[in-house]
């Protein structure tokens, strides 16, 4: 009887939810991106993008997202089939790997850079080896791949557990039987991986990488604690209009211009990841 | 089942919310000053808990501290009592939005400082709070390294290239402290201290020959600058660390060096050029935005911040200084002592150039800055030819003054209308 | 581990030695950080500014005790839970019927509404911030755990939606389908099989939606005056403060989402005793 509307009562709840506190504000925002004070117009979005910054900022932010998230994606289905196979100690070593997800980007900045600074640990630990006399400066302006670097590092040690979890929590749905079944033809661990743990993996794997990507592209907290004013980004782009020049509807176009990137890789990986219907495996 | 579920916990968050409604009483004072975590907690246990009322001092970042206010604004009803903030902050507001402070009967105890909380318009639009300057400090290990004949107390900028340079070349690292990192105050320094030092104004001579003289001597200093000054932005934790001998920042983004370890290190005035020594002050004001709660509660409050007791507790707890007549004790904080003698020197020295704040920028004050700062980043850190940066940035900064009429302010010569590039 | 057949000779035992060996580098790997956050946490102002640094702590607590004595601190950490709490729930009520939606049905606009969920996450919540403080202002939202909890509630939801989809559609539908045979109608066979089922990952995205929550720092400086979260209260502000109270304060930000993850990680796990068999 309701079989036909039973989805949209479903959606229903976040839809109004969404509209209410997503929607509206957004809507609000966003029309002052098109509008420059005398009628309709792409003006702050050529204000921005002519912004000697622009080029800069928004190669930085595709450059990382471009490398760190596939070590992301890498690194948490190396440690999802890890766990799984685990017999011994596999909740304790599966917390410890989920911690990272209580950290905000704020506090992971603030004990990188600690890491990272010039009397900082890393510095202390080479000087304490004895490859170094005295410790040099290894973020500054002369070191772009160091700075570089060491904002991948921090991302992915921060941001490696939300991908974890949710893979984690698909490979536990894959039913043992098909591993049984393969290992009784004799197919060998990289194989079952292949055939089996990837292709069931697949819906789980475009949300992992939909969201990690999504949140990639608005990397904020860490960049500036580590590449202080070097390593411009979008996102501080956004927040130097909003905050610093008092300019909301340059700050809503560049932010428009990241929701523009965000739906285009969006597309991609669905389309590429999408779960075929009634394939069967 | 779910849909009972949902309810209830609504229900119950719903009257959670309005018991934690009714209790509200105190005078909530929304700042972007004395934000790290001491500065604050000195704010309430010292300053503030010998006023008359319960005052509920909240620092904040300036992107929530803006938010919130507009919010309040725009929906014509608020929970603030009296804002804290810088005087750009303040002139960046509309000026139907502060309520005019006038009729109060406190005011600071500078003429100029009672003109610029105007904003241009005939009402005290805030009331001048407290004042810093920058000053320059250096780890007592640096001293050796003065070159000869230097009197630190008056040093020239070929000075200050030449003594880290010495360090440099002895140490074999950079040790001069610049604080370029993201919330780091380095478009002062060009705004206040090294283009009234060489050419004796700031927007008029923006692109002048010798602002081009200027900024080569900002590269020669840049390249004896510790290169991780781009992640800088409180060079107190420098100077502690040893990552920095000789640092230039904000008297009170340096005092932890000194309150920390004061017999190691020395404040003295910055350095001056072929115009003199230039230097600018550093003003915060309290306002009272339009839709505080409990108008009277708020002007006490205000009223309090300007006795000279909370000044002084304001000095102690905050490293900035009173704005009004008031005899400064002997046991004052280390660092207090050393950055008040530091600007005393600056401002008492015969060469003393001081510049004013930009005044008139409106909310075009972070455009104004990114000027300064854009121009740094290119010049500086992508080395361009500084000539076509300047005649690049100079058009923007025309713009600016342009759009604000905004007349020319000290060092600059006196305008007629909106201050000129020339 | 997936190099393990591959090794020559012997390859069990080389392969289990691998094994154990990227194991402990990988939990080195996420710990490390974290001890050098806890050795700056006890050791002394000076330690902390000292070069070289050391690695083992000296037990001084001078830094957690400033903030042992900081006004408000237990407030707001109350606060936190509050909101979190409710974030948690609320997520999960809104976005679970959504993502069992999304996997048993097909329906018209079904792809425009997973794209426009993913997408709520695709824009700074701090440039929405403003008019959402209006509009709290104007409802008496304002300065509420509830209203808080709601603006944490919409970044957490589509993770909500998206990953019970996800754990959805991997419940093969004929599941349900022999259950209706059995007797069960849709809401009977979903509660007595696939929630079971699903349980583990509904626990992992209750804990994204509290650890979203419990780190959110803008909303919660811009919506709450009162009754400030201890992330708003502490964090907003500790990039200026003195580097032992940088550290000290981010230790203490850290601990109670480690205790909250580690407390869930029970539940999670005998769950997913369950969920294999």
């Amino acid at each position: 009887m309701q079989a036909r509307y039973l989805p949209y009562v479903l959606i229903a709840p976040v839809s109004v939810f969404l509209g209410l506190f997503f929607l509206y504000p957004f809507y609000l925002v966003a029309q002052t991106a098109f509008y420059d004070g005398a009628g309709w117009s792409l003006k702050n979005f050529q204000e921005v993008t002519s912004y000697w910054k622009f080029p800069i900022s928004f190669k930085n932010t595709l450059w990382l997202a471009a490398v760190v998230v596939p070590i992301q994606l890498a690194l948490a289905l190396l440690m999802a089939t890890m766990v799984n196979a685990m017999k011994k100690g596999r909740d304790l070593v599966l917390y410890i790997w989920t911690i990272p997800l209580g950290i905000s980007d704020l506090a992971a900045g603030i004990i990188w850079l600690a890491i990272f600074e010039q009397s900082g640990f890393l510095n202390s630990m080479m000087h304490g080896l004895g490859f170094i006399d005295r410790p040099t400066a290894l973020i500054s302006y002369q070191n772009p791949t160091l700075i570089f670097v060491a904002i991948a590092l921090a991302e992915i040690w921060r941001a490696t557990a939300i991908m974890l979890v949710i893979l984690v929590a698909g490979i536990g749905l894959i039913p043992r039987e098909y591993y049984e079944a393969a290992q009784v033809f004799g197919a060998g661990r990289w194989k079952q991986f292949l055939r089996i743990t990837l292709p069931l993996l697949r819906p789980s794997l475009s949300t992992a990488l939909v969201l990690r990507v999504i949140l990639a592209f608005e990397v904020f907290a860490v960049v500036q604690a580590l590449g202080g004013t070097l390593f411009p980004v979008l996102m501080s782009e956004t927040y130097a209009y909003q905050f610093e020049l008092l300019n909301g509807s340059a700050a809503a176009a560049v932010a428009l211009i990241i929701l523009g990137i965000s739906i285009a890789s969006t597309i991609v990986i669905l389309r590429v990841l999408r779960v075929p219907k009634g394939a069967t495996i | 089942m779910k849909l009972k579920v949902k309810l209830t916990s609504a229900v119950s968050a719903i009257a959670l919310s309005l018991t934690a409604v009714a209790v509200q009483a105190d005078v909530l004072f929304w700042s972007t000053q004395a934000k790290p975590v001491e500065e604050a907690q000195a704010m309430r246990d010292q300053v503030l808990s010998g006023a008359d009322m319960a005052v509920d001092y909240q620092p904040n970042d300036g992107g929530p501290w803006l938010t919130r206010l507009n919010a309040e604004l725009q929906a014509s009803s608020g929970s603030i009592g009296v804002l804290g903030a810088l005087h750009g902050d303040f002139s960046a507001m509309d000026d139907a939005d502060l309520v005019d402070l006038g009729s109060m009967g406190v005011a600071s105890a500078s003429a100029t400082f009672n003109e610029l909380a105007k904003l241009g318009t005939g009402d005290m639009q805030y009331i001048p709070w407290m004042q810093a300057s920058y000053i320059m400090a250096a780890s007592k290990e640096a001293l050796p390294y003065l070159p000869e004949g230097a009197d630190i107390d008056a040093l020239t900028y070929d000075q200050l290239i030449a003594w880290a340079g010495n360090i440099k070349e002895a140490t074999g690292e950079a040790k001069f402290g610049f604080p370029a990192g993201p919330k780091g105050l380095k478009h002062r320094f060009f705004q206040g201290y090294l283009y009234p030092s060489y050419t004796n104004g700031v927007v008029r001579t923006f692109a002048s020959d010798e602002a081009v003289t200027a900024w080569e001597k900002m590269r020669e200093l840049w390249a004896v600058t510790n290169p991780a000054s781009t992640n800088f932005s409180f060079l107190q934790e420098q100077l502690l660390n040893g990552d920095a001998w000789i640092a230039f920042d904000h008297t009170s983004r340096l005092a932890g060096a000194f309150n920390e370890r004061p017999d190691d290190f020395v404040a003295f005035p910055a350095p001056a050029g072929p115009t003199g020594r230039g230097f600018m002050p550093v003003i915060a004001g309290v306002a009272i935005p339009r839709t505080a709660p409990d108008m009277e509660a708020s002007k006490a409050v205000v009223a309090h911040m300007l006795k000279p007791e909370t000044q002084l507790a304001t000095l102690r707890a905050t490293n900035f200084f009173p704005v009004v007549d008031v005899e400064l004790p002997g046991d004052l904080p280390p660092a207090v002592q050393a950055a008040g003698g530091a600007v005393a020197k600056m401002s008492g020295s015969a060469d003393a150039n001081p510049g004013l704040l930009p005044a008139g920028l409106g909310a075009k004050g972070g455009d104004f800055n990114r000027v300064f700062v854009d121009s740094f980043e290119r010049i500086v850190l992508a080395g361009q030819d500084i000539r076509t940066v300047l005649d690049d940035q100079k058009g923007k900064l025309a713009a600016i003054m342009n759009e604000t009429s905004a007349p020319c302010w000290a060092p600059d010569a006196p305008s007629e209308g909106a201050c000129p590039v020339e | 581990m997936t190099m393990v057949s591959s090794a020559p000779r012997d390859p069990r035992r080389t392969g289990r030695y691998v094994y154990a060996t990227a194991v402990f580098l990988l939990c080195a790997w996420v710990l490390g950080p974290l001890y050098l956050l806890f050795v700056n946490t006890l050791s002394s102002p000076e330690a902390v500014n000292s070069f070289p640094k050391t690695y083992v702590p000296e037990f001084n607590f001078e830094s957690i005790e400033f903030f042992m004595e900081f006004a408000g601190m237990t407030g707001a950490l109350w606060n936190s839970i509050q909101v979190a709490t409710l974030t948690m729930i609320m997520s999960i009520l809104v976005g679970a019927p959504a993502g069992y939606a999304l996997s048993r049905f097909e329906f018209k606009g079904k792809e425009t509404f997973r794209i426009l969920i993913l997408l709520t996450r695709a824009f700074p919540l701090p440039l929405l911030a403003l008019p959402l403080a209006v509009l709290f202002i104007r409802t008496g939202l304002d300065d509420t755990i509830f209203g808080l909890a709601l603006v944490h509630t919409t970044l957490a939801v589509p993770f909500a939606v998206l990953i019970t989809f996800s754990l959805f559609s991997g419940i093969p539908m004929e599941l349900e389908e022999a259950a209706w045979t059995l007797g069960c109608n849709r809401l009977t066979a979903f509660i007595k099989v696939v929630l079971p089922l699903i349980l583990p990952g509904i626990t992992a995205s209750a804990i994204f939606a509290f650890v979203i929550s419990w780190n959110e720092v803008f909303a919660a400086a811009v919506l709450t005056i009162e009754n400030r979260t201890l992330t708003a209260f502490l964090l907003q502000n500790l990039d200026t403060s003195a580097l032992h109270l940088k550290f000290a304060g981010g230790f203490i930000l850290v601990v109670p989402a480690l205790i909250f993850i580690f407390a869930v990680r029970k539940y999670l796990f005998a769950m997913w005793g369950i969920a294999n068999r």
